[in-house]
């Protein structure tokens, strides 16, 4: 009896209403990437939407370790926005310091050769001094954070690329290949070691990068949840006005968690490119990376929570992989991203979904609340007229309590 | 279900009724805002709708309105069935809504803010000529004078509420709800609005209206319905019932409307301002402003809303930059700031700067000397350790330049008054806004990480010990909760904190008669403690009550001291509304003071070129010549401040 009470605490609690208002979001998504692929060609629809649905798993270890290995950088692009939201701040510039960050990565590797742990942290300096940038501009300037890190993605990205390509001639960047060196041959000492994860999924893209991402989205949960620094910066997101008030300095705030929100994004450039398998190419890259925007897909798509966040980038990352995995034939991979795209835009309704749910689930509550509102009355009524009908009413009710029963 | 104090025949369909709400239930998540309540309105009478805050006056006239639907009951008009889905449902029905909050176009002019929505036109073209007549018409008939060319911004809030009753009279409107009118007005307007709604009633128009103020209803009203929780407690004829059955029946138990307060024993100064001015955009919104605070005493600075009181709050507590003046603090637990010293009441100075000046309390005999002497010489005569004649030392320090966060760790505690705006993160939960400006202490926090166990004790302490309801505890969303549960958490929270300066700016603001009474007694409990209280307020009600000393405020300048003993309720409307004024008031103590101050401090400057600096000491030098004969041959104008020192 206890422990069923006690389970149904745990349905109806606030989190997992938020849970069920995503798994809503994801249904209906997936619902419209069926109508879609029905649309594009009806023989193949049902095989093609059973491959997106299988999604990593298509391959086994190769295809987890692919979806695994993807999820890396858009945990922390996606902690990075989430950090900077709290703060009532929108970090659009995720991707430029990504970009920061992962130059960072390749500069202590490839020109210093410094070991792993090194060159992860000098990612996130980089990052977090990129998004320092944007804070201090809004912090001081009321420059509006959106503008200044828009531009800072570009300005990032395009200077990054210029010193790598340094004319064909950059420290960093291979000829042959007309990427940046291979890290796993030139410098293995600053490739993220992998500790046998190899061996488990018979591939060689999963490194602990992903206990990484994981660790961080705990402390940052720790932080915004149990820290003075999460309680400060939170209450200047909220109300910046009660914030002064109570003598917390709201530039102080800004750019603290700027650089925090940097600091994410850069260690998540970092993560994915000192993993070894992938190369940073300094010409083709005139786009910037999509890591840094599918950040914001993670982090609305986590109801802004940073655990939440890890579960839905592999869920992205699981999809995207199944994207990949259709029949070029008659789908193009992007199939996967519309499908992304539509359950984000649902999470926009994710407040409906929740409200439709309390409601639902909520009306015992209210009806309690109706009780102990009457009972409080009831005992606040003075000893005169009023108390005769009262008393009526209480009779009512339980002759309605016997109905009942 | 429940049938509160509705006898069945009522419910029987009258035509007498022009609207009739019956059995209205509205429940929003976690509260019964309306709880089966049945509201009649009779052709041309002024309904009064009663209840304390959170009652479900706002609900039950938001269903009438169409802005919510009720989970059950029905409207009737005429004795007709009616749905009202949406506010131009409402409109077609006849029903007209003044709002608290006005709802002008403040860059339009009256006329054209009266014809918004139904415009006449031809061709595309507005034709105003014909609105105009019978906005003319309309306000000859009803007495509601106004200009129709006047731009609203420029018109005073009294006539803007005429535009408004004007726009539903325009709108051909048979029944008008007032919602909270007259929180805005001075007692002159509220008069005058009485006597409109007299007349409106008189030319067969229904109105309801809703307040909290039993002494208006009791003027206008015909009938009263109550509500207290939700729960409809009855309608009463105003001619067979008094204000305490009233206000028994809104509460739930007797209330004191008059405070029970010992006589004021005032002790030291707390806080002076001198010569204070506050610049907000372009407009000084504070001039020249100077009075003073001490132990045990309640100060009010009383005014109609818009004269400078909120800046110079905002100012005092830190949250605007004053752009003159002086802001001198008494309290030993103040850690940033300059020392300056203060001999009964009277602004001191010493001349090393810089240095905690003390200076004897019962200045008679030091008068002569305390000005010269630096700071060894006063350490020497006058210091606490050396004093033999029963002379205490005070000091008194300037604070314009430290942060908010000083201020409120050394003993200021502020209600603001927008508590939405300043006082509540109301995202928070309640017992992080309960230790919204402590959060940082060694009890709250522990090595940067919050110590939730301590914050949660705390917080149902407070919860306790205040009564502060909500549904979860501690644990409750600010937001959720009721306006009158949230301004008691900030009162828990301000008090608490055992402020030697407590300023509450409109604590009371859209509070029922009960909280209202609990939160008068908490600060006339401060001033008994021998902590200082400065209250603004615009409720003449409240001044008269608390206030040991009123100042009144009009324009940005203090324009009348006055004794609450000694005034009539209609003197001080008058003082409020700038129709008189006191000679002498606000004259700072001693003019060459502010310049002194400001040498000074460019003096302090390390920055500063040689040459300037011996330029600004022969400045300097002279400036405080002046200031020194002043101090000298200067008495306060002020009789009543003399005779309470000497009580001491």
């Amino acid at each position: 009896m206890v422990n069923n009470k006690r389970a149904k605490d745990v349905f109806n609690s606030p989190g997992v209403r938020s849970l069920y208002s995503s798994l809503i979001c994801i249904i209906i998504g997936l619902a419209v990437g069926f109508i879609v692929l029905l649309m594009l060609s009806p023989r193949n629809a049902l095989s093609g939407f059973v491959t997106i649905i299988k999604g990593g798993f298509s391959y086994g270890g190769l295809g987890i370790a692919s979806a695994i290995a993807n999820s890396v950088p858009i945990i922390m692009t996606g902690l990075s926005v989430i950090f900077a939201f709290k703060t009532g701040l929108f970090n659009i510039g995720a991707a430029g310091q990504y970009t920061l960050g992962a130059f960072g990565g390749f500069l202590f590797a490839i020109v210093l050769d410094c070991p792993w742990y090194v060159c992860l942290i000098m990612a996130t300096l980089f990052g977090a001094i990129w998004g320092a940038i944007p804070g201090i501009f809004k912090a001081f300037f009321n420059v509006n954070e959106v503008i200044t890190s828009i531009m800072f993605n570009w300005i990032g990205l395009y200077l990054v690329n210029d010193i790598i390509y340094g004319g064909g001639t950059g420290v960093m960047y291979d000829r042959n290949y007309t990427k940046t060196y291979n890290l796993k041959v030139y410098h293995p000492s600053s490739v993220v070691p992998t500790w046998g994860l190899e061996k488990v999924f018979n591939s060689n893209t999963v490194t602990i990068a992903i206990f990484i991402a994981i660790i961080v989205a705990v402390v940052v949960w720790v932080i915004l949840q149990k820290t003075k620094l999460g309680y400060e910066l939170k209450s200047c997101g909220f109300n910046k006005n009660a914030s002064r008030y109570a003598g917390i300095s709201e530039k102080k705030s800004i750019i603290i968690s700027m650089v925090i929100a940097g600091a994410l994004a850069g260690l998540g450039g970092g993560l994915y490119y000192l993993s070894g398998t992938m190369q940073w190419n300094p010409q083709n890259s005139n786009s910037l990376p999509a890591q840094g925007f599918d950040g914001i897909s993670v982090a609305l798509l986590a109801m802004l929570n940073p655990l939440a966040s890890v579960f839905s980038a592999l869920l992205i990352s699981h999809l995207a992989e199944g994207g990949g995995n259709l029949d070029p034939r008659y789908f193009s991979r992007e199939i996967a991203n519309l499908i992304t795209g539509v359950i984000i835009y649902l999470c926009a309704f994710s407040l409906f979904f929740k409200n439709k749910i309390n409601d639902i689930l909520g009306r015992k509550d209210r009806l309690l609340a109706l009780k102990i509102e009457r009972e409080s009355i009831r005992s606040m009524l003075p000893t005169d007229k009023y108390v005769e009908s009262d008393d009526e009413n209480a009779q009512k009710e339980e002759a309605d309590k016997a109905k009942e029963k | 279900m429940d049938e509160l104090n509705v006898a069945p025949e009522t419910i029987v369909s009258n035509n007498d009724y022009i609207i009739e709400m019956r059995e209205i239930t509205k429940i929003f998540p976690g509260i019964i805002a309306n709880d089966n309540i049945t509201l009649q309105l009779k052709r041309g009478e002024i309904h009064a709708l009663l209840g304390e805050n959170g009652a479900g006056k706002s609900t039950l006239m938001s269903v009438l309105f169409g802005l919510y639907q009720a989970e059950s009951g029905e409207i009737y008009k005429n004795g007709e069935k009616v749905e009202i889905k949406d506010p131009n449902d409402a409109n077609k029905l006849g029903i007209g809504m003044v709002h608290q909050h006005f709802k002008l176009v403040d860059v339009f002019t009256v006329l054209e803010n009266i014809i918004l929505g139904v415009e006449p036109t031809k061709n595309g073209f507005l034709q105003k000529s014909q609105a105009r007549e019978k906005l003319v018409e309309l306000s000859e008939r009803y007495m509601l004078k106004v200009d129709p060319d006047a731009l609203v911004e420029n018109i005073t809030v009294g006539m803007q509420q005429r535009v408004e009753i004007l726009k539903m009279l325009y709108r051909e409107n048979e029944i008008l709800i007032f919602d909270e009118p007259t929180a805005v007005l001075t007692p002159q307007e509220i008069k005058e609005l009485m006597a409109i709604m007299v007349g409106l009633a008189q030319e067969g128009k229904s109105i309801l209206f809703i307040t909290h103020k039993l002494n208006e209803i009791m003027a206008v009203a015909d009938r009263c319905t109550v509500l207290r929780k939700g729960h409809c407690m009855g309608t009463v004829d105003i001619d067979k019932t008094t204000k305490t059955e009233l206000s028994r029946m809104m509460v739930g138990r007797d209330v004191d409307f008059i405070i029970d307060k010992a006589p004021c024993k005032v002790g030291d100064e707390m806080l002076r301002v001198e010569g204070l001015s506050v610049v907000n955009g372009h407009k000084t919104t504070v001039s020249d402003v100077s009075f003073n605070v001490r132990r045990g005493e309640i100060v009010c600075v009383a005014g109609i809303e818009g004269n400078g009181q909120s800046d110079l709050v905002y100012a005092l507590t830190g949250l605007m930059k004053e752009t003159g003046g002086a802001i001198l603090y008494g309290s030993d637990r103040m850690s940033g700031g300059k020392s300056v010293g203060s001999v009964n009441g009277k602004y001191l100075h010493g001349k090393d700067t810089g240095d905690v000046v003390y200076v004897a309390k019962d200045g008679s005999n030091i008068n002569s000397k305390f000005l010269h002497v630096g700071k060894s010489e006063l350490n020497k005569e006058f210091c606490p350790q050396n004093d033999e004649g029963g002379h205490k030392a005070v000091s008194l320090r300037k604070i314009n330049r430290t942060s908010i966060r000083q201020r409120n760790a050394g003993g200021i505690s502020h209600i603001p008054e927008d508590r939405h705006k300043f006082g509540l993160v109301l995202d928070f939960p309640l017992e992080y806004n309960l230790v919204l400006q402590r959060y940082f202490e060694p009890e709250f926090c522990k090595k940067g990480i919050l110590r939730k166990k301590n914050i949660t004790k705390y917080a149902n302490k407070l919860i306790v010990d205040y009564d502060i309801r909500s549904s979860l505890g501690a644990k409750s969303l600010t937001r959720s909760m009721s306006g009158g549960n949230q301004q008691k958490a900030i009162v828990a929270r301000e008090i608490d904190k055992d402020p030697d300066l407590l300023i509450a700016v409109q604590p009371t603001r859209g509070l029922d008669v009960g909280a209202i009474e609990y939160i008068h007694k908490m600060i006339v409990r401060q001033r008994d403690n021998n902590k200082a209280v400065l209250l603004i307020s615009l409720e003449l009600d409240e001044v008269m009550n608390l206030s040991d000393r009123i100042y009144v405020m009009y324009e940005g300048k203090i324009v009348a001291d006055l004794d609450p003993k000694e005034i009539s309720v209609e003197e001080l409307g008058l003082y409020m509304a700038g129709a008189k004024k006191m000679d002498n008031i606000g004259a700072r103590d001693n003019p060459f003071l502010n310049e002194v101050l400001s040498i000074e401090e460019r003096l302090n400057d390390g920055k500063l070129p040689e040459n300037k600096r011996n330029e600004l000491k022969k400045a300097y030098d002279s400036v405080y010549e002046r200031f020194v004969a002043r101090e000298h041959e200067y008495t306060r104008p002020n009789v009543r401040e003399e005779v309470g020192n000497g009580k001491q």
